[in-house]
């Protein structure tokens, strides 16, 4: 995996892009190496696609740079790069068949009749659509129009494929399957995929690095365990799986260790790094790690009590509630011991298992909507459990 | 009675009421009769439209050696092809520039198109006249040929525009990304895909050329009388068998080029996907015959 990324192959310095009085994308830099596939995470709107279609060259940048094998491209039309982009609507030519389709490229830039004819077919075997060269694109199913998209760009060797949610539009278990199979093609051709998505579990899939944005801007750059397990602001927390988040203030104790101090508790930190006292922290933590017992764990003093527990197969979801009202879930495996609903119990997790975050958030406007953690990711995974 | 309900669910081949078929039977006579007759009268060995004495091919024999009513047909259609051609060049490229572009006044020039359309024949000829005049042209092939363009180059937008409308951006931008230039881009792509609407607006185009009267009459020059016109001047003087076989004739050309352009765009659109816009052939011809005096 490493060696791979030796090699950088498109390089974004600074880029800005704004639309009217709206700045889209924010002074982002992002290197993607040879061989890599890096996946552009993030909510709508928070100008992935955008960043993308200006690596095409279907948008020009306001201010930055891009380089593709380290020459500039910001005077370079699209037909002069060379990248490949599979849209998220397909966009086949619905006046050629799929052989047609597929030639475009390959006629575009003169090759030999017969060469294109073995090209085509070497490729239409790749995404297994063999004998399907005199249908029309209007013939096809959207799992198959996908893969003539796929094959139409391949079939031109580009360095960069870009991808911008090619799955969006397929039912979810077929894009499951062509989430696996992309994954398999890309390892085999050793070509650099970057694939724009909203949806967190594609990206975790599927993806060597995970860039997350948010308006605009790079959140974190990772690998999906780092993204996964070491989020580093309250936005990558929430948006990538669940996460339970509590804030307090940093103090210092008497005895010299650093203390939060919660609404509904306190608890002793074990790292100190990036901890600044006296002011306001995140602590994330993801459902598997926290935990409930019935007597007190040493460090912590977060008494709750127990809601309810429910079942949803692999695990049990039990949502207790702190002193000041807010409500956290925990996922266990459901062969352990429970505490009873309505009994009281006191929250605790191994350290290391959670992640303190400073409050660095510009405005913090996304983070006070909600009255809990939960809340504001109800929407989205764990709309049953609220 | 359980066979009528039977058909109501299905809603298919109903059994019609006599009164009904006889109804229906009656607008299509009242339609086509009068085509009939002036079929009919061609054939004719009398040269009163009154009575059918016996069949001849006479008066089509004496039409192709009628050197003026000659030169008006190869007028007519000098004029129609070439102001077709132009007004679908034209139109074409401004329907295509109407919808990949953003501009200042673009409103404008999109409700400016129908001014052609829906003013009076007869005032958009005298404009024609007042302006050829003013500019001190003298009346022509020319002059013809350019009042013919401007008054169909707007069904060519007009029918290329509601082809583009339903266009997926990216597909342009797809065979930018897979390296061919703008031109290429246009003809492989965006001119395969609107094909369609330019041929059904030159269609259109070529029928309103062929059968105006009002325009050319102002705009056309000494020796460029069409055939229209030419016929109108005929006419004047009684209706000769003659012109019922130009008409007959014409009547023929019409309708094969109507049934020509129907299975072209057909075909097109078949190969393409089910997308319907054979409503853009029909519409706007309706529109122009009611503003015709």
């Amino acid at each position: 995996m490493e060696e791979g990324r030796k090699k950088t192959i498109v390089k974004l310095i600074q880029v800005e892009k704004s639309f009217g009085q709206t700045d889209v994308v924010k002074k982002l830099s992002l290197e993607v190496g040879a061989g890599e596939f890096l996946t552009l995470l993030g909510p709508s709107g928070c100008g992935k696609t955008t960043t993308l279609r200006m690596i095409a060259g279907f948008e020009q940048a306001n201010g930055g740079r891009i380089e593709l094998e380290g020459v500039d491209v910001a005077n370079l039309p699209p037909n002069a790069r060379n990248v490949n982009t599979v849209f998220q609507n397909y966009a086949l030519f619905p006046h050629m068949n799929v052989a047609d389709n597929v030639a475009f490229g390959l006629v575009e830039k003169k090759v030999k009749k017969p060469e294109i004819k073995k090209r085509v077919s070497e490729m239409l075997r790749l995404v297994q659509l063999e004998g399907m060269e005199k249908r029309m694109p209007s013939e096809l199913s959207g799992g198959q129009k996908q893969r003539v998209a796929i094959a139409r760009a391949l079939v031109n060797e580009p360095k960069v494929l870009l991808l911008d949610e090619p799955l969006g539009a397929l039912d979810l278990k077929l894009r499951r399957q062509m989430q696996i199979e992309l994954k398999h093609l890309q390892r085999r051709l050793g070509i650099t995929f970057i694939y724009v998505t909203h949806d967190q579990e594609e990206a975790l899939t599927m993806s060597d690095r995970i860039a997350v944005m948010n308006g605009g801007m790079l959140e974190q750059v990772g690998t999906p365990e780092e993204i996964y397990n070491h989020p580093r602001t309250r936005f990558v927390a929430d948006f990538i799986g669940e996460s339970n988040i509590m804030e307090g203030v940093v103090k210092e104790t008497k005895q010299g260790d650093w203390q939060l101090y919660m609404d509904c508790g306190s608890v002793l930190l074990s790292q100190e790094e990036g901890c600044r006292p006296g002011e306001l922290h995140y602590v994330c933590i993801r459902p598997e790690k926290l935990k409930v017992s019935a007597a007190p764990v040493e460090g912590f003093s977060i008494p709750v009590q127990v809601v309810e527990h429910v079942f949803i197969g692999s695990q049990i979801r039990t949502i207790v509630k702190t002193t000041d009202g807010k409500k956290y879930k925990i996922s266990s495996p459901p062969d352990g011991t429970l505490l009873p609903a309505e009994s009281q119990g006191f929250l605790y997790w191994k350290s290391g298992n959670a992640v303190l975050l400073p409050d660095d958030e510009q405005d913090g406007a996304p983070l006070e909507k909600g009255e809990d953690a939960f809340a504001i990711e109800g929407g989205e995974a764990g709309g049953s459990l609220v | 009675m359980r066979h009528n309900q039977m058909n109501k669910t299905t809603g298919k081949s109903r059994e019609f009421h006599p009164l009904a078929v006889g109804y229906a039977c009656l607008i299509y006579l009242f339609l086509f009769l009068p085509i009939f007759v002036v079929i009919l009268f061609s054939f004719n060995s009398s040269a009163r439209n009154i009575m059918f004495e016996h069949f001849t091919l006479e008066w089509y024999g004496r039409m192709f050696q009628n050197r003026q009513l000659m030169e008006a047909f190869w007028n007519t259609i000098l004029v129609a092809f070439a102001s077709t051609l132009i007004a679908v060049v034209i139109g074409t490229l401004c329907a295509v520039g109407l919808h990949k572009f953003e501009f200042k006044l673009k409103q404008t020039i999109n409700q400016a198109l129908y001014i052609p359309i829906v003013i009076p024949e007869l005032v958009f000829a005298i404009a024609m006249l007042v302006f050829f005049t003013s500019l001190n042209v003298e009346m022509s092939l020319f002059t013809l040929i350019v009042s013919h363009v401007t008054f169909s180059m707007p069904f060519v937008v007009i029918t290329v525009r509601a082809r583009i409308a339903g266009f997926d951006q990216s597909i342009e931008e797809a065979a930018r990304d897979l390296g061919a230039n703008e031109w290429h881009t246009f003809y492989r792509v965006t001119l395969p895909m609107i094909l369609p609407g330019v041929i059904s607006g030159g269609m259109l185009a070529l029928t309103i050329s062929l059968d105006d009267v009002v325009v050319s009459y102002f705009t056309a020059g000494l020796d460029s009388t069409t055939l229209p016109l030419k016929i109108l001047g005929m006419v004047k003087k009684g209706i000769s068998p003659d012109v019922n076989a130009l008409s007959t004739l014409m009547i023929i050309g019409t309708v094969g080029i109507l049934f020509l352009s129907t299975a072209i765009q057909n075909h097109l659109e078949r190969k393409q996907d089910s997308r319907t816009s054979s409503t853009g052939m029909s519409t706007p011809v309706q529109s122009r015959k009611a503003s015709a005096p």
